[in-house]
């Protein structure tokens, strides 16, 4: 076993080498432009970014002519969001959100509200998931976009996708779902999913970084999106820009495997998960789940760690990769914005760590993570006062402190 | 983030880590910070009531490694001062010592704060004992 372990497999995944190989020859040996409809190296190139097209489109239950390449899934949340609001502005002018979004989409809803737009960022409920009642409550004549991810990226908490669509579909509301950490991770399909436009992006799930793209429905309804970078007019005119036919090659091989091996993969993730789990709570007492465990990514385990602060936890095991929602290893000295609309306390969210397991951990490392991890929160609870203070018998909610 | 050496090696090997009788009259605890900010730092002395010499410090912490290296830190300076002497550490020189970079600034802060915390306990205990002592005395 190699340390540093990687179980930050939210944040980014490593690039399978399967992906690589299908790459390659695109760097240098088949290097055309994808747009050169005149000589073999461009049909060459075409013909690589098609393939890619149709594995992406398979792996999400669509056809080929729904995929809008893209850099990223940034780019394609802000060309989602923004490129409805421009395209619909007759329509209306109000978005509906969730608060625990990613940046990608609440900071592009932000930016709309100063153009006159109106966003509603619905609550969570204590396990994560919106509340069905308050989306159709929220959704008014002038709505035009619903935008809500289809899984979590701190806690992996899966949204019920297929009912946000259906509310959508039957207001005549366009839906937009954030897929990056789903795709690839679970079954995801437009059709049953009820989804409109969705954003993915190809280094979540063992492909390269800088590739993504966007679904983007052609029938039932007919989505329109307005370019918000001029150019070539390619990608049917929604996002110009010569085509990175090597990161499509291996957006598209990506999902090819993933789609290959999804059955067996998840359940080879969910054990680990649920080993890891298990082994934490055998060994520390107050330990807590953050969000639903039904609900939830079988890749993802987010657990707090009461009387402990995460960077310290982190310090302790730096020979293992994960993240925490500890405000102490954020630029912002803010705890995770995604645990607090749960309703955690800051004092728990800082106390928090994110796991994310991938297709390359050993069942070697869970346990040495879950070891490492035990023998490190038992040292700090040692230095803990609350976990003194806790053990006497003193409810520290009732405890009033000299905050700074 | 990286870690200066000093830091790390208070995080791997902290000094003084415990507690004291804060029932004591010659213990005087220091309790400051909080838990929804990341940190809560305990610090106690027991101070020798004959020289006013500190003998012992003692320290918790719950929150990053640049506030348990400051307040473990703290613990060692402590040591062997006397009260008065215990009062010129200032947070800016935790952080010199253990070269914390801005964004920690507030974790040598909270440890300067409840070296003063565990003073003025101290002094509280010291000055409702003595009224006491005279009051005995009269008797």
């Amino acid at each position: 076993m190699k340390t540093p372990i990687y179980l930050d497999n939210h944040a980014t995944t490593r690039m399978d080498p399967r992906v690589l190989d299908a790459m390659l020859p695109y760097f240098t040996e088949h290097f055309g432009n994808a747009a050169s409809r005149n000589h073999e190296f461009g049909w060459v190139a075409e013909q690589a970014v098609d393939k890619a097209r149709k594995q992406i489109a398979d792996l999400i239950g669509t056809t080929p002519r729904e995929i809008i390449f893209t850099s990223g899934a940034t780019e394609s949340d802000n060309l989602a969001i923004k490129g409805v609001a421009e395209m619909y502005a007759e329509k209306g002018n109000h978005i509906i959100t969730a608060a625990t979004e990613h940046k990608a989409v609440l900071d592009t809803c932000k930016k709309l509200e100063k153009h006159g737009y109106r966003v509603t960022y619905l609550p969570l409920k204590g396990d994560g998931l919106i509340d069905l009642d308050m989306l159709r409550e929220s959704i008014t004549d002038k709505t035009i976009l619903v935008t809500i991810m289809y899984a979590n990226n701190e806690i992996g908490v899966i949204q019920p996708v297929a009912e946000i669509g259906k509310i959508c579909r039957e207001r005549g509301v366009l839906f937009h779902t954030d897929g990056v950490q789903a795709i690839g991770k679970v079954p995801v399909n437009v059709n049953t999913d009820n989804i409109d436009i969705m954003s993915i992006t190809a280094h979540k799930l063992y492909g390269p970084k800088g590739v993504g793209a966007l679904y983007v429905r052609r029938k039932n309804p007919r989505v329109q999106i307005t370019a918000q970078m001029d150019g070539g007019g390619h990608e049917r005119g929604m996002r110009s820009g010569t085509l990175n036919v090597p990161g499509i090659v291996g957006l598209g091989e990506a999902c090819a495997i993933a789609q290959r091996e999804m059955p067996q993969e998840m359940v080879r993730m969910r054990y680990l998960r649920d080993k890891l789990r298990a082994k934490l709570e055998a060994g520390l007492d107050e330990v807590y789940i953050n969000g639903s465990m039904e609900h939830r990514l079988p890749q993802n385990l987010n657990m707090s760690f009461a009387y402990v602060e995460g960077e310290s936890l982190l310090m302790g095991i730096n020979d293992i990769a994960v993240s925490s929602g500890s405000a102490c290893t954020s630029a912002t000295l803010e705890p995770s914005y995604v645990l607090k609309a749960l309703g955690l306390g800051d004092d728990i969210a800082h106390s928090s760590i994110r796991f994310g397991i991938g297709r390359f951990n050993t069942e070697e490392e869970i346990d040495y993570v879950a070891g490492k991890l035990i023998d490190v929160v038992k040292k700090l609870r040692e230095l803990s006062p609350l976990y003194e203070m806790a053990k006497e018998g003193i409810d520290l909610s009732k405890v009033v402190w000299a905050a700074h | 983030m990286a870690y200066s050496d000093k830091v790390l090696d208070h995080y791997n090997n902290p000094r003084n880590v415990g507690s004291l009788d804060k029932s004591s009259a010659s213990v005087g605890t220091g309790m400051v910070g909080a838990p929804e900010c990341g940190d809560v730092m305990k610090l106690q002395i027991r101070v020798n009531e004959e020289n006013g010499i500190i003998e012992d410090a003692k320290f918790k912490t719950f929150g990053c490694g640049s506030a348990i290296a400051s307040s473990s830190l703290a613990t060692e300076w402590l040591k062997g001062k006397t009260v008065d002497e215990a009062l010129q550490i200032k947070n800016t020189d935790i952080v010199n010592e253990l070269s914390l970079p801005p964004v920690k600034i507030h974790c040598s802060v909270l440890a300067e704060d409840a070296i003063k915390a565990a003073i003025s306990d101290y002094r509280n205990k010291q000055g409702v004992r003595i009224p006491v002592h005279a009051e005995q005395t009269v008797a």
